[in-house]
């Protein structure tokens, strides 16, 4: 199945669209600058709107079916948030309006600061980075500054365990980080004796996610941050896996310096195939002076007739800005709607019913494939997608069959420290009827594996398209169109 | 709210698990901090958190109960309703990244429709899938150009003419390299002639140049002295461009840019106040594996048919780890989703129509203000394209506060972000704006500085 | 799985071929094989640099994989393989002839006493492979 180009639609003189005509006195362009004719496509609206709803037809997604992405949180988005976010005075505010015009914006953006201050238990939250990855660059270039603050400059490490996200060595590296890494003990908790060896003057931080990547709550948290805090360090929380702790238990009562939040993962706000993301940073309090601003903040407190009036600051030794304006507004509404809807009780109802479901659907899933870590998992778990007497069946066989039994695949491959690893992220928002559902054919999967091994390495059948080239991809780059001009 | 376990439901899975309680998951968090008292209001129905975000949201007013010629960045253009029915299907917004291509290939397909509708844009021979914005895609260039050269070249030379948010947050990215020195826009060289100053500054120290055009003043520069120069040097450059001025000028390609970013906002994305917008990044070829950020590439499944995947993903951090030279994961897709279809509805013709309509009410406006006693253009010797600067007789503060009177949003105070710039606004004019705005516009100016 | 008898290894996976004064450097075909599908070969020196025993000389990309190469010896570069280049799949299908990375004058040969012989290669991968 699959939907031809734009460019191979387009037909010479069609046109989707008109605007009137120009109502001024026509200027001469500069010929020096003079632009020819653009190679646009040539299509109807309803050609557009076809060949883009055919496109998302192509598509798996939430709103399709169970999505379980481990560390990705693909939980229901819900539809207020759309709604909320297209009302024009969020929508068709620009950035640059005077203050006094957009009070509803800031405030917005104030009350969600608030809130998730007081739900990660951060002394002060930015909503500017405009991913997770770029909240985690904040994260590196804080504790770069504040060592630097302290003409502490021999602290030039940062620790990080080796079931951590790419992301996080990457992000010590842009930041001019020496990255070591940082060894698991066997019940998936951060190896304290290897921790110890590192705990010198030279140590800037640790990047630790929370519950980590195997899905585990570390059973020393308390202990690891204390011991890079007595050398020195700083401790870097990766809220990527937050979803689990949602009125559970705050990471900033646990003694982390600063995490970044994904909106688009704990707060129910959409992936969009890729992005726009959102990924505010809380820090505590000695921490705060480096924050990258535009923050919003209250100028005049008001009173009994007058409502608080707000403005934006951004902190004197600042790291600087990330991006421009005021991060993700757009995303920022979403996550806002969905904490209000929430309250103290739903937040928690979240995080238990993430680990509740994650624990159902392991007790059914390691039935058939191995479990390294054998222990109460929280929002996600990882199992082996690999038998020993099966040598030619992979983590891969599985995810690639599990699209022929209607399901998304689990992560893959990640985290490096299981073999054949498949990680897998039910959500709270998932039924037992699903989860049963999706463990009876991960059953059925184990079982074909002995059957037919063969099989499962052609696997998916019934997708819109079968397994990929991806070196012909990679050696015989094509990465746009065929256009007439190309030739 | 939207968890459906009934607790008939609840009590069969905790039988499963062997556990007697919810609670009993979370003996490994230390008691002391288990389940926090959050101060936070009870939660909301949806019935009544959409009240209180109407009501947040009428707070505001927005740039649609206004005229406006704000611009600076982010450009109030009309989206064609066929942009939001397809962003609004949840096949698009409810999917992930598109690991997995035999169930991706809407989001493939649109990427790479994409990434084909920037090459042919620019006149540039790569686009990525994109990044977050235009001033985090200047940074990157910036980033990917210190890592061309291994970090040998420790200078990255901006002109005071890029967009003064551009250029903070390429000092923090390079804040973040520790020894890259961020130059060339130092105010003592807006006296002089910009370019003059800057030839001046080239060497074999530049890892790149950064040129904006049409520069944040709105002004169409002539830089091929500077890219000359810059090759010559062996350095790359850098063109932030503006999308719609592509539509009528020529291409950063044209001028053999190594690189061209730029904002996708006004390519069908809402003014959001200032966000999610769209990062386009572009190179040539000789760069593509410099590249930071996703890439979509063709190639076949194994019954022969096209199919499209993620490709040279061994670039990235989750492959590359600490060895990747930036640590994006992710692009904008729903943005550059959106920029797809609206490029794609305006097509050959409505694209070029839009860029015309912008520079031509531009150009009127320009015109009848600089006749107005007290106004005269910053630049009149100058070409632009849909912004200009004009010289105000009194604070532009003053004078946009006044136009709120008016229901007119003014243009940006350059004074803000450019001290010597005092008494100077930035005028924004796009397809939005009729004559007669306009002919209100310059009423309204000649009214509130007529004291 | 072939270790040609006539080369030197590194635990790293680099194999070096000396003729005289000269040396040329590569990968192993266990380290071709861990890669998979090679699709490209960054050098990252050129002829006339003079390197240093443990720099970085090239990056290897596969599909999944991205590796560095390091010069197992200290030296002049006099040659580059620009043919991997267009045909990066040579160091999969011939990795110790057509495959070869670059070539260097040698400073000083008793650089490569503490290298492993190929029996000792074939040792320590199968160790590897458990």
């Amino acid at each position: 199945m699959t939907e031809k180009t734009i460019y191979e639609l387009s037909q010479p003189g069609r046109k989707g669209f008109v605007f009137p005509d120009s109502d001024v006195p026509a200027a001469p362009l500069p010929k020096a600058f003079e632009r020819g004719s653009i190679n646009l496509p040539e299509l109807s609206e309803l050609d557009v709107i076809r060949h883009f709803t055919n496109l998302s037809r192509l598509n798996y997604s939430v709103d399709g079916g169970f999505y379980p992405l481990g560390s990705c949180t693909m939980k229901y988005n819900p539809k207020i948030n759309e709604v909320a976010v297209r009302l024009p005075g969020f929508s068709q505010t620009h950035p640059l309006q005077p203050i006094t015009s957009v009070q509803g914006n800031l405030y917005l953006m104030y009350q969600l600061q608030e809130m998730l201050q007081e739900i990660s238990g951060f002394h002060r939250v930015t909503l500017t980075p405009a991913a997770g990855a770029q909240g985690e660059l904040v994260g590196a270039l804080i504790i770069k500054k504040f060592h630097e603050s302290n003409k502490d400059t021999k602290r030039v490490k940062i620790l990080i365990p080796d079931s951590a996200h790419g992301t996080n060595p990457a992000t010590s590296a842009m930041s001019g980080f020496e990255v070591a890494p940082l060894p698991s003990d066997a019940r998936g908790n951060v190896d304290l004796e290897a921790l110890k060896l590192h705990c010198d003057e030279t140590l800037a931080g640790l990047m630790l996610t929370t519950p980590n990547t195997l899905g585990l709550f570390d059973e020393n948290v308390i202990e690891v941050i204390e011991m890079v805090h007595n050398a020195g360090g700083l401790v870097y929380g990766d809220g990527a896996n937050l979803n689990a702790l949602l009125g559970i238990v705050r990471p900033g009562d646990l003694g982390f310096d600063i995490m970044h939040f994904n909106l688009h993962k704990t707060f129910a706000t959409p992936h969009g195939g890729g992005g726009p993301g959102s990924g505010p940073v809380g820090v505590s309090e000695r921490l705060a002076k480096f924050l990258p601003g535009p923050i919003a903040t209250i100028v005049d407190e008001g009173d009994d007739d007058t409502p608080p009036f707000y403005g934006f600051y951004t902190p004197e030794e600042s790291i600087g800005r990330m991006k421009a304006f005021y991060g993700h507004f757009g995303v920022v509404v979403k996550a806002f709607t969905y904490i209000a809807m929430h309250g103290p009780d739903g937040l928690r109802d979240i995080g238990e019913k993430a680990v509740l479901n994650a624990n159902y659907l392991m007790e059914k899933v390691k039935e058939d494939y191995y479990l390294p870590y054998d222990r109460t998992c929280m929002h996600e778990f990882v199992v082996e997608g690999t038998w020993k007497d099966i040598p030619n069946v992979h983590a891969l066989d599985i995810s690639k069959r599990l699209m022929d039994y209607g399901f998304h695949p689990p992560t893959n491959y990640f985290p490096l420290v299981v073999h054949e690893a498949l990680m897998i992220e039910p959500t709270e928002t998932e039924s037992k009827q699903t989860l049963d559902a999706f463990a009876a054919a991960m059953k059925a999967i184990a079982k074909e594996a002995r059957e037919d091994p063969g099989m499962l390495n052609k696997a998916p059948y019934t997708t819109p398209i079968r397994r990929s080239d991806e070196v012909k991809a990679a050696r015989d780059l094509v990465l746009c169109c065929w256009t007439p001009d190309s030739f | 709210m939207y968890t459906p376990h009934s607790p008939q439901e609840i009590e069969e899975m905790l039988n499963v698990i062997g556990i007697k309680s919810v609670e009993d998951l979370f003996e490994k968090v230390p008691a002391k901090y288990r389940y926090p008292d959050l101060d936070l209001p009870q939660g909301l129905t949806e019935m009544e958190v959409a009240a209180e975000l109407n009501e947040i949201a009428t707070a505001n007013a927005s740039s649609d109960e206004f005229i406006s010629f704000l611009g600076a960045g982010a450009y109030n253009h009309y989206i064609p309703s066929v942009v939001d029915a397809i962003l609004s299907r949840g096949e698009f917004y409810t999917a992930y990244t598109p690991y997995q291509p035999e169930v991706s290939q809407g989001t493939l397909q649109a990427i790479f429709e994409y990434q084909s509708l920037m090459t042919e844009l620019t006149g540039m021979d790569i686009s990525n899938a994109s990044h977050y914005d235009g001033a985090t895609a200047a940074a990157e260039a910036a980033n990917l150009a210190y890592h061309n050269f291994r970090g040998k070249r420790k200078k990255v030379l901006v002109t005071r003419s890029v967009n003064p948010e551009y250029r903070e947050t390429i000092r923090t990215y390079m804040y973040g390299l520790g020894d890259v020195h961020v130059l060339g826009d130092d105010p003592l060289n807006a006296r002089e002639d910009e370019t003059a100053k800057l030839l001046e500054m080239i060497n074999a120290d530049t890892a790149v140049v950064i040129v904006q055009y049409p520069d944040f003043f709105g002004r169409i520069t002539d830089y091929t002295k500077i890219v000359e120069k810059a090759h010559e040097a062996g350095a790359l450059v850098t063109f932030v461009f503006n999308p719609t001025a592509l539509g009528i000028l020529k291409p950063p390609g044209a001028f053999d840019a190594d690189i061209a970013v730029g904002d996708g906002q006004p390519l069908g994305i809402p003014l959001s106040f200032g966000g999610p917008y769209l990062g386009i990044f572009t190179v040539k070829d000789k760069l593509v594996r410099k590249l930071a950020g996703r890439l979509v590439g063709e190639t076949v499944d194994e019954a022969g048919n096209r199919a499209y995947v993620l490709t040279l993903t061994a670039r990235e951090q989750h492959i590359r780890r600490e060895k990747s030279t930036s640590n994006i994961c992710t692009n904008q897709g729903l943005m550059a989703l959106a920029a797809a279809v609206y490029l794609s509805v305006l097509g050959k013709s409505g694209f070029k129509q839009v860029a015309n309509l912008c520079y031509q009410k531009a150009h009127y406006a320009a015109e009848k203000i600089s006749k107005l006693p007290g106004f005269e253009l910053a630049f009149p010797e100058t070409p632009f394209f849909h912004e200009f600067v004009i010289k105000t007789p009194k604070p532009v503060e003053e004078i946009n506060a006044r136009l709120e009177d008016y229901w007119i949003l003014g243009g940006y105070d350059l004074s803000q972000t450019y001290p010597e710039m005092k008494n100077q606004m930035l005028v924004a004019v796009t397809e939005k704006v009729s004559r007669e705005d306009i002919d209100d516009f310059v009423a309204a100016l000649e009214e509130v500085t007529n004291d | 799985m072939k270790t040609p008898k006539d080369l030197k290894y590194a635990k790293t996976d680099e194999w070096i071929k000396v003729e005289g004064e000269e040396a040329t450097i590569g990968i192993s075909d266990y380290a071709q094989d861990q890669l998979s599908d090679i699709v490209y070969v960054e050098i990252l020196v050129e002829e006339g640099d003079a390197i240093e025993k443990g720099d970085e000389i090239a990056t290897i990309e596969s599909v999944k994989a991205a590796a560095g190469v390091n010069t197992l010896a200290s030296g002049t570069v006099i040659a580059i393989n620009e043919a991997l280049d267009d045909e990066p799949e040579q160091l999969n299908s011939d990795p110790y002839e057509a495959g070869w990375i670059i070539k260097i004058k040698l400073d000083d040969v008793a650089q490569l006493d503490d290298l492993l012989s190929a029996e000792e290669y074939e040792a320590y991968n199968e160790e590897r492979e458990g």
